[in-house]
């Protein structure tokens, strides 16, 4: 790299040039609309198909040979079966075998089942990941070891980069729990049931060619489809895609730890006093146990005014569906189910219904559902006095997670971000976060065991928690009182190389991740 | 003969908040430092001039430092460094962090002591949020959750928390060693304006007394005069034989029971029930009571049964204690509030003090709530009560409902 810099809208130094194409700088919030047609893939005509609608490939090998797999292809992959994916690193490892060089990853998220593909980066078969990576691929990446410049999009930035053309996806290789010859997909029944298919939708739909794989054939019409069939180019049959118990946990756990509960029960009581909570209220919480516990605590003091939740966005848990069962949520929206309750409830109740985040998350869409939500509660490792946001990077630069939803929910009514003033020594609150993911101006309320710290562009909340009893404090303040705990931490040292860009939801480009120094 | 290299703390994959400190003293050749730390990236080089400077203080020019750290806290790094270069060499003097302005007040006799948080005295990954879960008190222990071999090195852990962790307004308060090493533990925290003392396995006045002379002569020797209180923690039975002359000695504050021991030395089982220890419990409300000080129950020890602790502190109240010991913040609320009055009592106390304040206007020498007469000792437990909510933070001053 080394090439010529820009300063973004958000004060961030960006390259002008990523993996070789032009970089749309960040222009603030809501300033960036591209212009023209949506990118559309290539014709297909009915008669290239069989009749009979049989699009059995004998293995994932012939599938993605009759794909025309070759060097320097865009594959995508979803990630609803979480670490328990089994296929993913197959492709790599026949696109390998069959000498592929500088292919690039187009995953909705990496987990750790995925670290053995740092052998197929090392040889050359991938030259980047887009997607999130974290563990020892994040490593990998920050120590400067990929080709390629990682690209880290938002759930709906993933979506809007393939809708304007930005990723234009060569060949879609999408796991399905059950699936028919004709390529109908759903994420219910079969050994490997993960619920709900959402995150493939616009995959399917815009790229190049599609591969449904699947380890349960069923006989047409797979219903109800998440993935239509008519924009499958193959279906491949094996033995098992993936591991159950690592593709949903048993159940859901709300945290046990006292420092945490604490955190979860004092942003109920800030909901509950600053009025943000009523009847009909939406909510979209993680699976996080933290978050769990103040699902609960909220659900708690619904229940004791006689209110209801309208609906909740998923990801879901069995939490949520306790909610849906006993009358205290109306519906659950479902991009992702967490647990095997989720997945047993979204298969019997029509009031659970998936909800792809393309039409929760989608920038080049005609509205959203996540701005139409009441309350939204979000981690992050790091926000600064400006409220900014990280949740890529730890403190020391080192990538550590996908940005997942976080973007995309930043445009909820309230976002709230419960979070520990430090984690062991590491402040939470710093005076100018690591990795830029999520401007302040988005962020409402960080509400820490020591302090509650409400963005002053929020008045009205500030106002309607005056004599609450609330511990509201300046973020200054928070920031403070986690440097006289921890000491001032020193600035992290980096290296000139550019590994990963941080895409903002409109596609622009709104940080950067350097090289750790190691 | 001292040993030539030390190893303090703690590290492994299970630890947080603590580093383990190997020291060893050479001849010649400086100072060599090695750091293997999680925050290397933001502390390293502060963690390297922190431990320099302390070791410039203990006058120490050759030695060869190696941390493994998993984020300890400044406070932490130089208790386990000076643990460690105590352990090795005749260093005298006391590398004392600063001393937060919020650690420094101090408590009355009378305050609650619903509920106290008992903490290891060398885990610091448990100290130190520990004042945000608003227990009444919060217990440094030296004592039983102390490995033996870690005893020494805690007591600069203990010291070093008493001057830097904020502990939100909880008593400070620390349950020394029995014994001769118990009167040592002192020399540690005295001056370091520690509100209460506990006593383990106290059996009589004499033990009181040492203790309490010990703290007389600490405090003379640093020049400081904080008041410090005594709980002696009663758990044999020899010790409730001579509980009454225990409650008197003079900067007793509350005795404590401890029944896993009490029951051990009758050589009988502790059941939840508790029948084995009721006449011993009885004895001490009785001998608490008769001189104005402040009986407290033993710990309950299952952490996951809070319906149990719930039925327990609801019996213990019900005989006279005036508070009990947790092992983990979860039980603190369930304590709190079962100590403190329910909505009826509080109801019932209001309506008696109103009758008899509006008996009082009418010039009424006789007061009646409905059919029932009201005297003056069930007046005065319905205004002990209503200040006690108040206290509490139950009732505003206009005995409204604080709606908490």
């Amino acid at each position: 790299m080394g090439g010529k810099t820009i300063i973004n809208a958000a004060g961030r130094e960006i390259p002008l040039e990523i993996n070789g194409k032009p970089v749309i700088p960040f222009k603030g919030v809501g300033r960036h609309k591209p212009e023209g047609r949506k990118y559309a893939p290539l014709i297909p005509t009915c008669t290239d198909f069989p009749d009979d609608g049989n699009k059995l490939a004998g293995s994932l090998e012939e599938a993605l040979l009759k794909c025309g797999l070759a060097d320097g292809m865009t594959i995508s992959t979803h990630h609803h079966l979480r670490d328990g994916d089994l296929v993913s690193n197959t492709i790599f490892e026949i696109a390998s075998k069959m000498g592929m060089r500088d292919l690039v990853w187009f995953p909705s998220a990496s987990f750790p089942c995925n670290d053995p593909l740092i052998r197929y980066l090392e040889d050359g078969t991938i030259n980047r990941i887009e997607g999130s990576m974290n563990g020892p691929l994040g490593r990998f990446v920050s120590e400067g070891k990929m080709k390629g410049t990682a690209v880290l999009r938002s759930h709906g930035g993933r979506v809007q980069a393939i809708q304007d053309g930005e990723v234009k996806i060569d060949i879609a290789v999408l796991v399905a729990p059950s699936a028919d010859i004709f390529g109908n997909a759903k994420g219910t029944g079969g050994s490997s049931a993960c619920g709900v298919i959402g995150y493939a939708k616009a995959d399917y739909m815009f790229a190049s060619k599609v591969i449904v794989v699947t380890d349960n054939l069923v006989d047409f019409p797979c219903f109800p489809f998440e993935i239509e069939g008519n924009y499958v180019d193959y279906v491949v049959v094996v033995d098992k895609i993936g591991i159950p118990e690592k593709i949903v946990s048993g159940t859901t756990q709300i945290t046990k730890s006292p420092d945490r509960l604490l955190i979860a029960e004092l942003t109920a009581k800030f909901l509950d006093r600053s009025g943000i909570l009523k009847d009909g209220v939406t909510m979209q919480a993680g699976a996080g146990g933290t978050s769990l516990a103040i699902a609960v605590f909220v659900n708690e003091i619904l229940k004791k005014k006689g209110w209801k939740s309208r609906f909740g966005f998923g990801g879901s848990t069995r939490y949520m569906v306790k909610m849906l069962e006993e009358g205290q949520m109306g519906y659950i929206l479902d991009a992702q189910a967490f647990d095997l309750d989720a997945v047993r409830s979204v298969e019997e109740n029509p009031n659970h219904i998936p909800y792809p985040v393309f039409n929760a998350y989608n920038f080049h869409s005609k509205g959203n559902l996540t701005s139409m939500m009441d309350i939204m509660i979000l981690g992050a490792t790091e926000v600064d006095l400006n409220f900014n946001g990280n949740v890529v990077t730890h403190s020391d630069g080192c990538l550590l997670h996908g940005i997942g939803g976080w973007q995309n929910c930043l445009h909820a009514r309230n976002v709230i971000l419960p979070l520990p003033l430090f984690r062991d020594r590491i402040p939470v609150i710093v005076d100018k976060v690591t990795t830029l993911c999520g401007p302040g101006e988005l962020i409402d309320v960080i509400i820490t065991e020591r302090g509650i710290a409400i963005n002053p562009l929020r008045q009205d909340l500030i106002k309607s928690v005056k004599g609450s009893g609330l511990p509201v404090v300046s973020i200054e303040e928070l920031r403070d009182e986690a440097e006289r705990i921890c000491g001032r931490p020193q600035k992290p040292e980096f290296d000139e190389r550019i590994v990963a860009v941080i895409k903002w939801v409109d596609g622009t480009v709104i940080d950067v991740v350097r090289k750790i120094k190691t | 003969m001292k040993k030539s290299v030390a190893v303090t703390g703690n590290f492994g994959p299970k630890v947080r908040s603590d580093c383990e400190i190997t020291l060893e003293i050479k001849h010649t050749g400086g100072i060599s430092f090695e750091l293997n730390s999680k925050v290397k990236a933001l502390y390293g080089k502060s963690i390297k001039s922190q431990c320099l400077e302390i070791l410039k203080y203990f006058d120490i020019q050759n030695a060869r430092l190696t941390i493994n750290d998993s984020g300890a806290l400044p406070f932490v790094i130089s208790a386990r460094l000076e643990a460690a270069v105590k352990e090795i060499t005749d260093a005298s003097g006391e590398y004392l962090p600063d001393m937060i302005p919020e650690n420094t007040n101090s408590t009355t006799r009378e305050r609650f002591r619903y509920s106290r948080l008992y903490l290891p005295g060398n885990t610091p990954g448990l100290m130190i949020n520990s004042g945000l879960h608003s227990a009444d008190g919060i217990i440094l222990d030296f004592e039983d959750s102390v490995a033996p071999d870690k005893k020494d090195e805690s007591r600069y852990l203990v010291r070093n928390a008493l001057r830097q962790i904020n502990f939100y307004g909880a008593e400070r308060m620390v349950r020394i060693n029995q014994g001769e090493r118990g009167l040592e533990d002192l020399e540690y925290v005295i001056p370091h304006y520690v509100n209460l003392i506990l006593i383990p396995k106290c059996e009589d006045s004499y033990t009181v007394a040492k203790v309490e002379n010990r703290i007389k002569d600490i405090q003379e020797r640093h020049k400081i005069s904080n008041e410090v209180f005594l709980m002696p923690v009663i758990e044999s039975a020899l010790g409730i034989e001579n509980v009454t002359e225990i409650a008197r000695s003079g900067s007793v504050a509350a005795m404590a029971i401890g029944l896993e021991d009490y029951t051990s030395d009758l050589g009988v089982q502790r059941t939840f029930e508790g029948l084995e220890s009721l006449y011993a419990r009885s004895r001490l409300i009785v001998a608490s009571k008769a001189i104005r000080i402040q009986p407290i129950d033993s710990v309950f020890s299952d952490v996951n049964d809070l319906e149990g602790l719930r039925k327990t502190v609801l019996s213990s109240k019900a005989m006279g204690f005036e508070g009990m010991g947790c092992i983990h913040p979860r039980q603190i609320a369930v304590i709190k509030e079962g100590f403190a009055p329910d909505a009826a009592e509080i109801e019932k106390s209001k309506d008696i003090v109103r009758a008899f304040e509006d008996a009082r206007a009418l010039g009424l020498g006789v007061v009646a709530l409905g059919s029932k007469m009201i005297d003056a000792p069930v007046v005065n437990r319905a205004q002990r009560t209503l200040n006690l909510a108040r206290k509490l933070g139950l009732l505003n001053d206009n005995l409204e409902d604080t709606n908490q």
